[in-house]
């Protein structure tokens, strides 16, 4: 694991963007040679999706020749509603950039058979060549995606019921209406992003500390899922100070003492 | 901006590094155009998984939905209530002309005219959209003659008229015909009047109160049978008064049913209203503000002297006199200096003034799900305009019509 402990949250998402910048460069992509990422919603990758716009207006990168694969999607809200999340990253980074639309896959809420949407969503991953780069972030409950505590750590896509506390959370986006916000989520497993040839988790924030300590600093756990990532030879963590807050001094000395090296990972790539 | 070629009918076209009016706010946002409707591009993305065909670079500029003139008496020489051998050409004239400010629907108005000018004009245009040709014709403003006679301003009175059946017939008979008529406007204290308003808003045809003693409750009572409209407030009507307001207080009367709202036209060139009046309306009720120009055939026409009609007219700036005299006969702003002297002199917002041209007069019409707004499935009428509101391009229907 490497864990990139930065000042605050726009350095974390100008770190995250550059990283991904880099990674799609040197991998190159081409017509017959597509680069697969895989990517959240939420706030926290926000930042990290401004910059990238960013880099794509100043000509640094193109998403000509990228997949995406998103990590989640509700069950029964219209695909245009405002909270969906193909509305997220329409207005978020789709329109924005060059990517064409049958390049992305989000997750089908409304299909008629949700299990086979998930099970078809695991073959398109696989018809793609698997995921070169897996973004996400973690609640603070130590879920990645929907994988909530108890989530199997081989699990696969698949149908979740949303728990109390997430429905509760997200009635601030549906009127402040309990009734209105889905229940139901199609969501990539634990075991689907751990196929990921590279994982980049992004943490910001004190109310994720304590979910950040659980991931990198205790056990495997399945009441924890991002957890599963130290068993994943590739995985990055980058992080604001907040969010180590309960991590042990120790730990973050050292991973702090590393920045000079991991930060050439986001320098600027020579013009080939 | 690259110039229209011809397109085929399914070309998107994206109109990027603009600033669109959307829900009454200036959003940094790209518009997207296809077969002569805004289109919305997250539709597109994800079930069409097409993308734009076209890209034109708005270099900053405003797109607000196309203005909306619903009182306007001629321009460029052309006077609309003459019945001439070419009505239909210079309405056209007009029609086209008027690109230049912005202009993409209208209502070509006639003052108070003897029957057999209704008979000859009316039947020669019909309800149609605009293009290359011109703004789109929404339907006639029939102004009179079913006004009172204290209050006739500048229109003939040997051809006022009152309501003498059951108002309807009076109605066919004078005008021949209420086919493509949107909008009449009449005096409410006129017998019978009830009937009429009643009748003529059942037939989709917008009822304004104009050239009028009529106190506050006449006025009420009209709009309860249906009527929505002021024509140009403060002109042509008794003054506002303390104990009966007059029309005038239907800006802020609470008898108007509940769900509607009275709109009123304001001709906002600086001389027809006095600025603090003009504030005092808008601040008490600023989303039934439509700005019109009323203008008279003198518009558009150079400075100096005139001869429209029976007239001879003088052009001195924006004032039109009566030849010789200082007595105005008639507004020449066009719909764009309206909107200019509106925002700055009542110090509205960039978007309350557009709104005043497009959305307001679309919703006092009933048409505000196709025009007025940029909203997805509307009508792709809009104009582009600098930050000091002037218009640099005009667009109907998706295609550009005119560009400065």
């Amino acid at each position: 694991m490497k864990l990139i402990i930065l000042n605050d949250y726009d350095q974390v998402g100008e770190w995250a963007a550059k990283y991904i910048r880099n990674k799609i460069l040197r991998f190159n992509p081409g017509p017959d040679r597509f680069f697969i990422l895989g990517l959240p919603t939420g706030g926290t990758p926000l930042g990290c999706y401004k910059k990238l716009i960013e880099f794509y207006r100043n000509g640094e990168i193109s998403f000509k020749y990228v997949k995406t694969f998103n990590m989640d999607e509700y069950v029964g809200i219209p695909r245009n509603h405002p909270e969906s999340y193909h509305s997220f990253m329409w207005n978020n980074f789709f329109k924005h950039i060059d990517i064409k639309s049958e390049n992305t896959h989000i997750l089908d809420g409304n299909a008629a058979n949700l299990v086979e949407e998930c099970d078809s969503f695991e073959q398109k991953i696989q018809s793609a060549g698997g995921i070169d780069l897996f973004v996400g972030g973690i609640g603070p409950d130590g879920h990645i995606a929907f994988n909530e505590p108890g989530s199997s750590l081989l699990s696969r896509t698949r149908v979740k019921t949303l728990a109390q506390d997430t429905i509760l959370a997200n009635a601030r986006f549906f009127d402040g209406d309990m009734s209105k916000v889905p229940t139901m989520a199609l969501t990539v497993g634990v075991a689907t992003v751990m196929d990921a040839r590279e994982v980049m988790i992004l943490i910001t924030g004190a109310h994720k500390a304590f979910a950040l300590y659980k991931a990198i600093e205790d056990g495997v756990n399945h009441m924890w899922t991002v957890s599963a990532f130290q068993q994943h030879p590739q995985t990055v963590f980058v992080c604001d100070e907040d969010a180590t807050l309960e991590l042990r001094v120790k730990t973050v000395k050292y991973f702090k003492g590393m920045m000079h090296v991991h930060n050439k990972l986001v320098e600027p790539l020579d013009p080939k | 901006m690259p110039s229209n070629k011809y397109v085929s009918d399914s070309t998107i076209i994206q109109f990027v590094n603009c600033k669109i009016l959307r829900e009454h706010k200036l959003q940094r946002d790209d518009l997207w155009v296809r077969e002569g409707k805004i289109l919305d591009p997250e539709k597109l993305f994800f079930d069409e998984k097409r993308s734009a065909d076209q890209r034109v670079d708005c270099k900053g500029l405003i797109i607000a939905p196309g203005f909306i003139d619903v009182q306007i008496n001629g321009g460029y020489g052309i006077d609309f209530s003459q019945a001439t051998n070419d009505v239909r050409g210079g309405v056209a004239l007009v029609a086209k002309k008027i690109l230049e400010h912005g202009v993409t629907s209208f209502l070509p108005t006639l003052v108070t005219s003897p029957p057999n000018i209704y008979h000859k004009v009316l039947p020669e245009v019909k309800v149609h959209s605009g293009g290359m040709e011109g703004a789109g014709v929404l339907g006639f403003h029939l102004e009179g003659p079913f006004i009172s006679l204290e209050k006739k301003g500048a229109h003939p009175e040997q051809y006022l008229r009152s309501f003498l059946s059951d108002g309807i017939s009076d109605l066919i008979e004078t005008y021949g015909t209420l086919d493509n008529v949107a909008m009449v406007t009449l005096a409410p204290e006129l017998a019978n009047s009830h009937t009429v308003v009643r009748e003529l808003t059942g037939r989709g045809i917008t009822v304004s109160l104009g050239h009028s003693v009529a106190n506050l409750s006449q006025a009420e009572e009209a709009v309860q049978c249906g009527a929505s409209f002021i024509t140009h407030l403060f002109n042509a009507m008794l003054p506002f008064h303390h104990r009966d307001p007059g029309i005038v207080g239907l800006l802020t009367s609470d008898q108007v049913p509940h769900g509607r709202t009275v709109f009123y036209g304001m001709i906002a060139d600086g001389i027809h209203t006095n600025p603090a009046a003009l504030r005092i309306a808008h601040r008490a009720h600023p989303s039934g503000l439509v700005l019109v120009t009323d203008a008279i055939g003198a518009m558009g026409l150079p400075p100096g002297r005139h001869t429209l009609g029976q007239q001879v007219i003088e052009i001195q700036g924006l004032h039109a006199y009566v030849a010789g005299t200082k007595t105005l006969c008639g507004s020449i702003a066009t719909m764009d200096m309206c909107v200019r002297h509106f925002k700055q002199a009542s110090g509205c917002s960039v978007e309350e003034a557009l709104e005043a041209a497009s959305l307001h007069p679309a919703q006092l019409l009933g048409i505000s799900h196709a025009k007025g707004m940029l909203d997805y499935g509307g009508d792709a009428d809009f104009v582009l305009l600098d930050d000091a509101l002037n218009v640099r391009a005009t667009y109907i229907a998706g295609q550009e019509v005119w560009r400065k």
